[in-house]
């Protein structure tokens, strides 16, 4: 195993993790950009590699760093890519953090906060509306003439499973029984 | 030591329950870490989410930072961090060694497309509950809708991002952008609101 490698992996992913601002998605430009830059993979393999991380549990910057460090550098390299991409983020949210726990009763931070709760809500709406979008409609092309056709299979097991979460009785339910029984449904009724 | 074994177990859970970006996770973080543990409140966590999206990095890592080092500081925001990135770290790589054309196998487009559908409606589930807390008044309601509209509107305009307009709106429609928008018009409306309270009080 070279040690060079290692300490590329290592920094070429800890400028992406300091660079992407709003989550995975915005790592491929960055990831793009490495590959060609360095050689290490090809857009068609990244595409691929998009694709698994999006199939598989964790965040899905994470699952990107982890593939392109393994296919590079086996696991020393997905070891090196994983933390090089964590690091960044790590060092600036601790700083925050400890910033934060000293005004946190400031009656200007207090402010600053009451704007940020209904935005942080309102972002998390937008993000499901996207992923509803992807997964209910056949194209994501919503304009009248191109009106997409609806996937009714999702879309009643999604309004199926928002019922019963509201229902007294499941509502003790942990979220992965919800995440499992899908997963049985969608294989059995081939979605 | 044996907390730090609980917090790193505790987030790896959370690691490998989420499915998709850092808004799957918080399903898992509300049951987990707020109802079952107790580590954090939801606005707490309201207050993290918001900041791990306008700070560089992923932001399911940066809010599990935050929550580690609101309850042991350096150490624990390290631990926590490590422990939501291990799963993902385990499942590629011997997907990544074992697997190479996971993605296409039917069984787990099967599974996925189910899944998908069950997260859409956990996180719809979890937003009920988070703006019970978060959209209590009036001001409050006007930055979430004013966030909500401008996050979407340049994706259903699709203005080209070459007319002024469409670049506009383009920029508005980052996240980071917004959260930093939403901060100061929070500071600006909830100021002088807050005063009274304490003078009231």
């Amino acid at each position: 195993m070279d040690p060079f490698l290692l300490i590329r992996l290592y920094f070429e992913f800890f400028k992406t993790g300091l660079f992407s601002i709003g989550g995975g998605m915005a790592t491929i430009p960055f990831l793009q950009h490495m590959g060609e830059s360095t050689g290490w993979f090809t857009n068609q393999q990244l595409t691929t590699m998009i694709a698994v991380s999006e199939s598989t549990p964790g965040p899905l910057g994470i699952n990107m760093a982890t593939y392109v460090g393994f296919e590079t550098g086996g696991i020393p390299g997905s070891l090196a890519a994983t933390l090089g991409v964590i690091t960044p983020g790590i060092i600036i949210i601790l700083i925050i953090a400890s910033f934060l726990n000293k005004f946190r009763n400031n009656r200007n931070v207090e402010a600053v906060f009451s704007g940020l709760r209904p935005a942080s809500t309102a972002l998390i709406v937008s993000a499901g509306l996207t992923v509803a979008a992807s997964i209910f409609f056949t194209s994501n092309n919503l304009s009248p003439d191109s009106f997409p056709a609806v996937r009714w299979p999702t879309l009643i097991l999604a309004v199926a499973a928002f019922s019963a979460m509201q229902w007294t009785p499941l509502k003790k339910l942990h979220p992965i029984c919800y995440i499992a029984a899908a997963a049985v449904i969608g294989i059995m009724f081939q979605f | 030591m044996k907390f730090y074994l609980d917090l790193f177990l505790t987030f790896a859970k959370v690691g490998g329950l989420t499915f998709g970006g850092g808004y799957a996770m918080l399903p898992i973080l509300q049951r987990d870490v707020v109802e079952k543990k107790g580590w954090v409140t939801m606005e707490d966590v309201t207050d993290y989410y918001a900041l791990g999206q306008c700070t560089p990095g992923i932001i399911a890592v940066n809010t599990s930072v935050f929550i580690g080092h609101h309850l042991r500081k350096i150490p624990g925001g390290i631990v926590a961090a490590l422990g939501v990135v291990f799963p993902s770290f385990v499942v590629i790589t011997l997907i990544a060694a074992f697997l190479a054309n996971f993605d296409q196998l039917p069984v787990v487009r099967h599974a996925l497309a189910g899944i998908n559908a069950v997260v859409v409606a956990l996180i719809a589930s979890s937003v009920v509950k988070l703006g019970k807390t978060t959209l209590k008044n009036a001001p409050s309601l006007c930055v979430f809708l004013g966030v909500l509209i401008l996050g979407e509107l340049a994706g259903l305009l699709g203005l080209p991002e070459n007319t002024p307009a469409g670049t506009v709106l383009n920029f508005l429609s980052n996240p980071a952008v917004l959260v930093v928008l939403a901060g100061i018009v929070g500071w600006l409306l909830f100021r002088s609101r807050n005063r009274t309270k304490e003078g009231n009080g």
